[in-house]
């Protein structure tokens, strides 16, 4: 028995992968057997499987090595074995983008595809619509178009997947084949109906009035194949989702009644996507997610365990939009917690997680608690992302789900998932005062033990950023230096910035900190040297101002334009100094920026699927502003007439539309503020097929004050493209001035031409004009945000070096608080700070501080008090370094 | 008894002859191949690339690879030069214009290394159109009184009516036969 089961267990170690040990060089060595006569076919069989299997390994072959292996492969269509051939087939289809003059097999295909053996002509056409490119296409459309319209289901199928493939490389030809998938859509067959109806939308897809005449068609009379039922779900799903974004949706769509048919479907795949399509339609009102969640709930019960899970599944999505409607379902969600698939019990419980009442949390946790360590990583996140929901509903339970969350932490699992419950824990410290402390002390307890760089580097900066203002600061500083003792370059410059940060605000603690950051200048690291020596002798002057500004504020300017702007100054060396105002200034929280500056990667670890308002959707967002005056400015440079323009773009504007979007020329304008000029960029696209355009030009009429330097056209726009014309403004001198309305008409030369060639008809053209609506050049324009970790004490120090200016407005068109300082930060475009964007909740008053640098390099600090009586009135207090900025501030709000 | 041992010979001592039908674009030969394969004409699109069958001949079998003719797919006809027994060299004796470029494609094969053992069968396709070259015009055009150490001969054919292809093939069994 002993010995059985020995040998039982040898042969599962002996067993495995036949093709483990085999070698890229030998089997190509043994592919020439190809060309041997007679050929073996069993051994070329076997031979080709091993190139098939060393290819699906991600082994990279040469053109010469693939080529040649092609050849080889061209021999065996000698061979009249099936098997042989079906393989050949498989090495083609392989082959064919890696080998050349793959072309040299269309004709054997072509025979194969058209030829009495079934067996070899659905792969035929795959492997044939594989190796064939635009030119060869004609040669078998013939072929193809009887292939689509065969009376074999697996050739028909073939014929049309494959046309679906071609799509990407010869659109035009395959559309030609609409009538036979017009024929094909009648199929008995489930899948021909399927993949014909796929090939149809594909042809259409461009046109809206084809689609929708196609699904009207198709609703009416019932589809055989459920396959192709779930597709038309689809495509009518995305009907209505632009019906939706266009504005014009009707509530009784024929289409969402067919969708809603279809949850009386006899097939359960229909009737999931049926529902499944219900709960994602943006539209979806409570009322009409009734049956969709009602026939959710009748699959949680079902025996298949793949039903219960993609009801499950959706059910978790619907609960976060809309929990009351899930509520209903609670009772089979409770007995699926003990489902034997971890997976459909983990997703239950998140779902009740997210419907339930503060009193189940505890129960749920612990039944949760009991199997999180048999689930994979990516369940294990979805767990997080309720707890995360969770602690924002019921704050009170935040010690329960914390302590949960630090055990989590504490266990097994990848970066994405440990990112995962760091963010939620950052995000519950942000949201709960309350919960702040022993978050904090979490995060640390959890860093003493962190292989990941990147998430050590965050939870370094968040406790420089977070820690000193606790109670008890002294605490922190030991986690932190343990750090310096213990781990990594990167780690250890980032917790000596962390340590500058307790140096920097709290005064008592500064002497210790001096003696561990001098430590730290015996670093063998240059980076964690540098830093210590920095912090240390900003520190040795214990000057406020000196190290608000260099430590707690960090670097306020955006390091790609630094460097760049570096770069220039480098390369004309002058008398004067670098002036690190003439630098663009960053739009994300520049503290971030400071600490993420050795582990840049640090930033884009925000992997958390974005939940609306999360943290990871803000980053995001604030991570695209940071590129895009970078690459604005790479453009405008690209315009010889614009280059000799001040190298720092100061802030570009969002894109506004001038015209509607579908007009006969669309143009989009972005304003660039410079330090003294404004350049206008007026992104202008052609719809028209049967026109050219010519010598593209905006023409501008300037308010008072603003002279127009420079006017560069757009030479030659043809119909689908896109060109920018631009017109670069002086500022006027005036800043009240600075603020104003354009009326603009877009001017240009048009050639009529041929709709199908492009080409101009004659060289004459006549000139033409197109009305724009205005562009306003507002305060935004002229300000970039910037982030201020610690507004108090800016504030404090701007009462002696700025010039102040207060005013009281009403704003009696606000209705809510929320509303006035979503306008407000709208209308200045200056960055809020502290948090202070967001109301809390049954307040009637609230204090909105904004920070920001107006064009020139011209601090702007705004303090709003607001009050809910009758509308909001709101007591605006600016401060800034130029009187006329504050001033323009006060005066462009009313 | 001598029956079943000669056919077990057949079956474990002598392989399938390897045939090349070769010649510009447009000569015939894949009319040819499918005359010889199922003995009827038709109906042949260019060929990119080859066709490879099995045809039997007088119970000799024969595995006959017919490669396009075309200028781009001329290159490749090397690819599938390595054992070869036999070449069937067709001309369209017709077209009096290409003979020339013909001519030059047949010596550039001929010279091949691999090809040196080679039987070659000539073939004056298309003598069933009025104006065609004769097998000696032809015969002059390729310069094949020129060609030294080599097995070969010329036949005028119409693949079409299938005309001069028998006596083709008795000679290339024979011419065959006689090497082993």
């Amino acid at each position: 028995m002993n010995a059985f089961k020995r040998d039982k267990k040898e042969e599962e170690e002996g067993g495995g992968n036949p093709f483990q040990n085999i070698e890229k060089t030998t089997v190509l060595q043994e592919a020439r057997t190809f060309n041997d006569t007679p050929l073996n076919p069993r051994k070329c069989a076997h031979i080709l499987t091993k190139i098939l299997y060393l290819l699906n390994q991600g082994e990279q072959l040469g053109t010469m090595e693939a080529t040649e292996a092609f050849f080889a492969m061209t021999k065996l269509f000698q061979s009249r074995d099936v098997v042989l051939r079906r393989m050949v087939y498989l090495g083609i289809k392989e082959l064919s983008s890696i080998a050349e003059d793959v072309i040299i097999v269309t004709s054997s295909l072509t025979k194969d595809m058209t030829g009495k053996e079934d067996l070899y002509r659905a792969a035929a056409i795959r492997a044939l619509c594989s190796i064939t490119d635009v030119s060869m296409l004609q040669a078998i459309e013939r072929y193809m178009k009887q292939a689509i319209v065969d009376r074999n289901p697996a050739v028909s199928s073939a014929a049309l997947v494959s046309s679906l493939h071609l799509t990407k490389i010869a659109g035009d030809m395959v559309k030609r084949w609409v009538n036979e998938a017009q024929e094909a859509v009648n199929s008995d067959s489930v899948m021909v109906q399927y993949h014909a109806l796929g090939v149809l939308y594909h042809i259409r897809k461009s046109d809206r009035l084809a689609v929708t005449k196609l699904v009207a068609k198709l609703t009416r009379n019932s589809l055989k194949s459920p396959y192709a039922v779930c597709m038309l779900i689809r495509i009518a799903c995305k009907l209505l989702e632009e019906e939706d974004s266009n504005g014009n949706s009707s509530p009784d769509s024929p289409l969402f009644e067919f969708i809603e048919s279809c949850l009386r479907h006899k097939s359960e795949m229909v009737i999931y996507e049926a529902a499944h399509a219900i709960v994602n339609l943006r539209r979806t009102t409570s009322r009409e997610l009734a049956p969709a969640v009602s026939v959710l709930q009748l699959f949680c019960s079902s025996p298949k365990p793949t039903l219960r899970f993609a009801a499950v599944r959706t059910l978790n999505k619907v609960a976060m939009s809309h929990p009351a409607a899930v509520t209903a379902c609670n009772l089979d969600l409770e007995n699926l917690i003990t489902d034997s698939n971890r997976s459909i019990a983990t997703l239950a419980i998140t779902t009740l997680l997210k419907t339930g009442a503060e009193s189940s949390v505890d129960r749920l946790m612990k039944q949760i608690a009991s199997f999180v360590s048999e689930i994979s990583d990516e369940f294990k996140i979805v767990v997080v992302q309720a707890i995360r929901a969770l602690c924002l509903k019921f704050p009170r339970k935040h010690s329960v789900l914390m302590n949960f969350l630090s055990a989590m932490l504490r266990d097994e699992g990848g970066l994405e998932y440990k990112a995962s419950i760091a963010d939620t824990i950052i995000t519950i410290i942000e949201e709960n005062p309350e919960a702040k402390e022993t978050g904090l002390a979490h995060l640390c307890e959890f860093i003493e033990d962190c292989e990941h760089t990147s998430l050590a580097v965050r939870i370094l900066h968040l406790l420089g950023r977070e820690g000193p203002r606790t109670r008890q600061p002294f605490r922190y500083i030991r986690f932190i230096y343990n750090r310096v003792i213990l781990e990594n370059a990167p780690v250890r410059a980032a917790a000596v910035a962390a340590m500058a940060q307790f140096g920097a605000t709290c005064p008592d603690l500064l002497p210790n900190v001096q003696v561990l950051l001098a430590r730290c200048q015996m670093d063998t690291d240059d980076e964690v040297r540098d830093r210590a020596t920095y912090y240390h002798s900003i520190l040795e002057k214990q000057n406020k101002a000196l190290s608000n500004h260099y430590i707690v504020e960090g670097l306020q300017v955006s390091v790609p334009s630094l460097e760049r702007a570096l770069h220039q100054y480098t390369l004309n060396p002058t008398e004067t100094a670098f002036d690190i105002k003439s630098v663009p200034l960053a739009a994300v929280t520049p503290a971030d920026e400071n600490a993420n500056k050795m582990a840049a990667n640090a930033g884009g670890m925000l992997i958390t699927p974005a939940l609306p308002g999360s943290k990871a959707a803000v980053a995001a967002a604030t991570a695209n502003t940071v590129t895009r005056e970078e690459t604005y400015l790479e453009k405008l440079r690209a315009v010889p007439e614009l280059a000799n323009l001040s190298i720092s773009l100061f802030h570009s504007s969002d894109p506004v539309e001038l015209t509607e979007s579908e007009t006969e020329y669309v143009v989009r304008c972005v304003k660039h503020c410079f330090p003294e000029h404004l350049v206008l960029q007026f992104d202008c696209t052609n719809t028209l097929n049967d026109q050219l355009l010519e010598n593209v030009h905006v023409q501008l009429e300037a308010p008072d004050g603003y002279h127009i330097v420079r006017s560069v056209p757009c030479a030659r726009l043809p119909f689908n493209e896109t060109g920018s014309t631009y017109i670069v403004l002086q500022y006027p001198d005036e800043l009240p001035a600075s603020v104003g309305t354009f009326s603009a008409t877009l001017k240009f030369l048009v050639k009529d031409c041929d709709p199908a060639t492009g080409q101009p008809d004659s060289d004459e053209g006549y000139d033409d004009e197109y009305m724009l609506e205005d562009v306003e050049v507002t305060l935004a324009d002229q300000v970039q945000k910037v982030s201020k970790t610690n507004f108090g004490s800016a504030w404090e120090e701007a009462a002696s070096t700025h010039s102040e200016l207060e005013d009281t407005y009403s704003l009696s068109t606000m209705g809510t608080l929320e509303e006035a300082v979503r306008n407000i930060i709208n209308f200045l475009g200056l960055q809020p700070a502290e948090r202070s964007d967001k109301v809390p909740e049954g307040k009637s008053s609230h204090t909105l501080y904004l920070a920001g640098v107006f064009r020139g390099g011209h601090e702007v600090l705004v303090r709003a008090k607001l009050a809910l009586a009758e509308g909001v009135t709101m007591q605006l207090t600016v401060r800034s370094t130029d009187p006329d900025v504050a001033e323009l501030v006060t005066s462009t709000i009313g | 008894m001598g029956g079943l041992l000669s056919y077990f010979r057949n079956l474990l001592g002598t392989r399938e002859v390897r045939i090349l039908i070769l010649g510009l674009d447009g000569a015939g030969k894949t009319t040819i191949l499918y005359r010889l394969q199922v003995g009827e004409v038709v109906t042949t699109i260019p060929t990119i690339g080859f066709n490879v069958e099995q045809v039997t001949y007088k119970n000799l079998k024969f595995q006959v690879w017919d490669l396009g003719g075309q200028t781009s797919i001329r290159p490749y006809w090397r690819c599938y030069y390595s054992n070869t027994d036999a070449i069937i060299y067709v001309v369209d004796s017709a077209d009096r214009d290409r003979i020339g470029i013909s001519k030059d494609e047949l010596l550039y094969m001929l010279r091949e290394d691999e090809l040196q053992g080679a039987i070659l069968v000539v073939l004056a396709n298309k003598q069933d159109i009025e104006g065609a070259l004769s097998v000696a015009e032809v015969h002059q055009a390729l310069g094949l009184d020129a060609l030294k150490n080599r097995t070969f001969q010329i036949f005028k054919t119409s693949a079409t009516k299938g005309e001069g292809l028998d006596s083709a093939m008795d000679w290339l069994s024979n011419a065959l036969q006689n090497r082993k």
